[in-house]
């Protein structure tokens, strides 16, 4: 009994809104096929132009641009690239140059101080000789002198002596006496004057 | 009482009727939003296809951007026997998602609400798949029904089935964008009259519903635009790379 109530409820109430729906616009009005014809016939056009405008005009285009980038952009790259490689191959030849005039210095510089060196000890060397010269002729000098001195030196104490004498007592005494007394002396005591 | 939810589906004529014999092809309001989508996706990609920087604009990368993804979905989905169709499935996507975005649009009328439009749009695909189909591989296409590795016993069973599913394409594609659309669309009216009959008292949570609804809707929009294509591709696929 509540059963049937309850099922007559529900199915009066669906009848209801369909009433309402069809009192009010008639259903769905996707199911009117009052304008089905004009909306196939502005569709076909309207996306017929669509299609036939993006294909012919404005996909191409954009294709074209993209592959453009594309290759731009590899080809920039490609650029890129061989100016790196250039780039290498000068800063090798640079490096190569520096250190070429690297070795180059360092042999002028060698070579210039062996030729310094030995200007230096050619120079060394004559000084040597003439140092040696001097310091021979100077050492001749004074073993000449040393060896003269003692006769000079004799002369001069007998002349000395003689005059002493003369201004003592006045009297000229041979001079061979003195010399024969001086002599005796230096022969006794220049040993301890005159070395050698 | 608040207004029926279904009359925004409604078509009207803008201006004088239009007959061709007894056929009315009068310009309505959802010719008009047919013409702006249409316009809309000309306008946007000639602007973004005129110039090509190598650093490309907004508007150029939108279309760029686009394109590739429409070609990549093809790509991915048919293989590169169908790129002789990829105008035809950019137009394709475009006019749909276009259509269902300018839907959202409060006072526009969504074409793609209208099972006649998207089933026009559905045929004219299951046709000329099954033209392409015919014309690759003879009467071998009609392999596609015959799946291999099937019992002798279940084979007739699994033709029967095959040939449905496959007839019943067009219908499931359009019907699939049109009651998405037409759905979305009338619960959102729904709930934006919850909100003016519920007033500002109890107005609030129809109103967030309402607000959360159009986000959803937008997804959708895109979501269903995209499903479409991508089931355009598929049976593409079917008719150019018969494997089964």
């Amino acid at each position: 009994m509540i059963n049937k109530i309850l099922f007559q409820l529900v199915f009066f109430n669906f009848l209801l809104i369909g009433k309402v729906f069809s009192a009010e616009s008639g259903g769905m009005p996707q199911l009117n096929p009052e304008y089905w014809i004009s909306q196939i016939f502005w569709l076909t056009i309207t996306f017929g132009v669509l299609y036939v405008v993006l294909s012919r005009l404005i996909l191409p285009k954009i294709s074209s641009n993209l592959e453009l980038r594309k290759s731009q952009i590899s080809d920039n790259i490609e650029a890129a690239d061989s100016q790196r490689k250039k780039s290498e191959s000068k800063l090798k030849e640079y490096d190569d140059i520096i250190s070429k005039s690297k070795m180059e210095a360092k042999e002028i510089f060698i070579q210039a101080r062996e030729k310094t060196l030995k200007e230096i000890n050619l120079k060394r060397d004559a000084l040597d000789k003439q140092i040696d010269e001097e310091i021979k002729r100077a050492e001749d000098e004074i073993n000449q002198l040393k060896k003269d001195s003692p006769t000079k030196i004799n002369k001069i104490a007998i002349d000395t002596c003689s005059e002493i004498i003369q201004k003592l007592i006045g009297a000229n005494i041979n001079n061979s006496s003195i010399s024969a007394i001086v002599e005796d002396l230096s022969k006794k005591k220049g040993e301890k004057y005159y070395g050698n | 009482m608040a207004a029926n939810p279904m009359t925004q589906f409604e078509v009207y004529r803008i201006g004088p009727e239009i007959k061709v014999g007894a056929l009315d092809i009068s310009f309505t309001n959802a010719s008009l939003f047919m013409v702006i989508s249409s316009l809309a996706i000309l306008f946007v990609f000639n602007l973004g296809s005129k110039k090509n920087s190598l650093l490309p604009s907004k508007i150029q990368l939108l279309a760029e951007l686009s394109y590739t993804f429409v070609s990549k979905m093809i790509n991915d989905t048919a293989g590169t026997k169908a790129k002789p169709y990829f105008s035809f499935i950019f137009s394709l996507f475009m006019f749909v998602l276009f259509c269902n975005m300018f839907g959202m649009i409060p006072y526009t009328f969504t074409v793609t609400s209208h099972i006649i439009v998207t089933f026009m749009l559905a045929s004219f695909i299951f046709i000329g798949v099954t033209i392409i189909g015919f014309i690759k591989h003879g009467l071998g296409y009609l392999k596609l029904f015959v799946p291999s590795g099937v019992p002798a016993i279940l084979l007739p069973l699994i033709v029967i089935i095959e040939i449905i599913s496959y007839l019943s394409r067009p219908i499931s594609l359009s019907v699939r964008l049109f009651a998405n659309m037409m759905a979305g669309h009338t619960m959102m009216k729904v709930f934006g009259g919850f909100v003016i009959s519920l007033g500002i008292v109890g107005g609030w949570l129809p109103l967030s519903f309402s607000v959360a609804l159009t986000g959803l809707e937008i997804l959708v929009a895109f979501l269903q635009a995209y499903v479409f294509a991508i089931l355009t591709c598929i049976y593409l696929n079917d008719a150019l790379n018969l494997h089964h």
